[in-house]
């Protein structure tokens, strides 16, 4: 029987935690990209955003990320597209983090006071130059620590992807497991291995707000 | 043309019942051990002695930057290792109450530090012991504080359970899994279970924000 090594299965652990990282990104970026996209159509007043996205967003913050998983997995296949667990994962997140992300930005621009939009109106100002001179560059100070802590969010919800056979850090550590017979040791590298990476992020974050609160 | 039938998924509403009913079991355990750590840890981190605080400060740093999933398949596959076996349904309570109790330690304390200092010398001035100076002046009115973020985070760790069903934790996806693997209609059978869990979020938060006010820190409230 072959026997493994701590080093084997930290190796093996690292080489699929690649993946965690690359499917956070590609969640993070597209969610950040919809969520903008959404939150633009409702600050400028798209007939029906306002009610379509708060349907949206209470959709996917009050429903499970497994069954969001489940239902891109599946409901792709439905149409036809031949879906592998790299596309599925990467719509579902994508589509979950824009949720988030939407919300979020939505309570910092709500956190502009009413005077800056009211000013940038009588400057006769068209909704892109109220955004990119005004509201956008007040908002986006408010709403760095809570991206930021946001993605820790994105980090660990991608470990639900194991379950739909997307191999990242958590699949990986299940078969390492099975193939090992050390669970425990597994199991707790795989842990160890999200808080290196999900802390800094974290801290980060925390960091960046505690400067902005003192910044003010 | 895509042909969805609803029908042959709606036919094991048994099946599903009695998943959702279990969800929200393994949830209402949770949230009341859960909310009960969560205040320990929140006393021992804006209250208790240093070395306590400190290991508080690791295991809440621990539990919120790793993922739910990890936390259970150590717990259900790593701990038997060492000699400790839980059945799926213990596994999963305890994953969710550790898991619910550093995010509520967090909670909490913001509550406690927004206490006026005037209240913990009101209470001092009245003979109060530390004890009684916590459950009654302190807390009452920080858990009112925080309570919005409290009902937020029970939902979320109730949409987590979701992942129980991964160890076979007889809950209402593995009650939606069960159900596909017999009649195959997979998509189906998750979009139902998927509306009960968004009908489970909205009732289970409708009911926290009632039963806050009236019964949790009720008599204290600040209005």
């Amino acid at each position: 029987m072959v026997e493994f090594s701590l080093w084997d299965i930290l190796r093996n652990l690292l080489l699929a935690a690649r993946w965690t990282v690359a499917l956070s990104l590609i969640a993070f970026i597209g969610g950040g990209l919809v969520g903008m996209a959404l939150l633009l159509a409702r600050l400028a007043k798209v007939p029906g955003a306002q009610r379509g996205v708060a349907a949206y967003v209470q959709l996917f913050q009050g429903t499970p990320l497994l069954m969001q998983l489940f239902l891109a997995y599946f409901g792709l296949a439905l149409f036809g597209i031949q879906v592998s667990a790299w596309v599925a994962a990467g719509v579902a997140l994508t589509l979950y983090a824009s949720a988030f992300l939407t919300e979020i930005w939505r309570g910092c621009v709500n956190a502009i006071p009413k005077g800056q939009w009211e000013a940038a109106d009588s400057l006769a100002l068209s909704f892109g130059e109220k955004m990119r001179h005004v509201v956008g560059p007040q908002a986006l100070r408010i709403a760095v620590a809570p991206t930021v802590g946001f993605l820790v969010q994105v980090i660990k919800g991608t470990a639900l992807a194991s379950v739909i056979g997307f191999i990242e850090l958590t699949k990986a550590g299940t078969m390492i497991s099975n193939a090992t017979f050390k669970p425990f040791i597994v199991y707790a590298c795989v842990a160890l291995m999200y808080f290196a990476l999900c802390w800094p992020v974290s801290a980060y974050s925390r960091r960046l707000e505690r400067s902005f609160r003192n910044g003010r | 043309m895509i042909q969805l039938d609803f029908i042959a998924v709606l036919a094991e509403w048994p099946a599903l019942l009695k998943g959702a009913a279990f969800t929200l079991a393994l949830s209402a355990v949770a949230a009341v051990l859960g909310v009960a750590l969560g205040v320990a840890c929140g006393w021992a981190r804006a209250w208790g002695p240093k070395w306590l605080a400190a290991i508080v400060a690791v295991y809440v740093e621990l539990i919120r930057n790793t993922p739910f999933i990890v936390q259970l398949f150590f717990i259900f596959f790593g701990l038997p290792s060492l000699g400790v076996k839980f059945s799926p349904e213990f596994a999963s309570v305890l994953a969710m109450v550790i898991n619910l109790g550093a995010y509520a330690a967090e909670i909490v304390r913001a509550g406690i530090e927004g206490t006026p200092r005037g209240q913990i010398e009101a209470g001092r001035s009245l003979a109060m012991n530390e004890l009684q100076l916590f459950m009654r002046v302190v807390l009452p009115p920080a858990l009112g504080r925080v309570w919005p973020a409290m009902v937020s985070q029970i939902v979320i760790v109730m949409l987590g359970s979701a992942v129980c069903g991964q160890i076979a934790a007889q809950e209402l996806s593995y009650a939606a899994n069960l159900i596909q693997s017999r009649n195959f209609r997979a998509f189906e059978a998750f979009i139902v279970a998927t509306a009960i869990y968004l009908a489970l979020s909205i009732g289970v938060r409708q009911f926290l924000n009632w039963l806050g006010p009236r019964f949790i820190f009720g008599r204290v409230a600040t209005r």
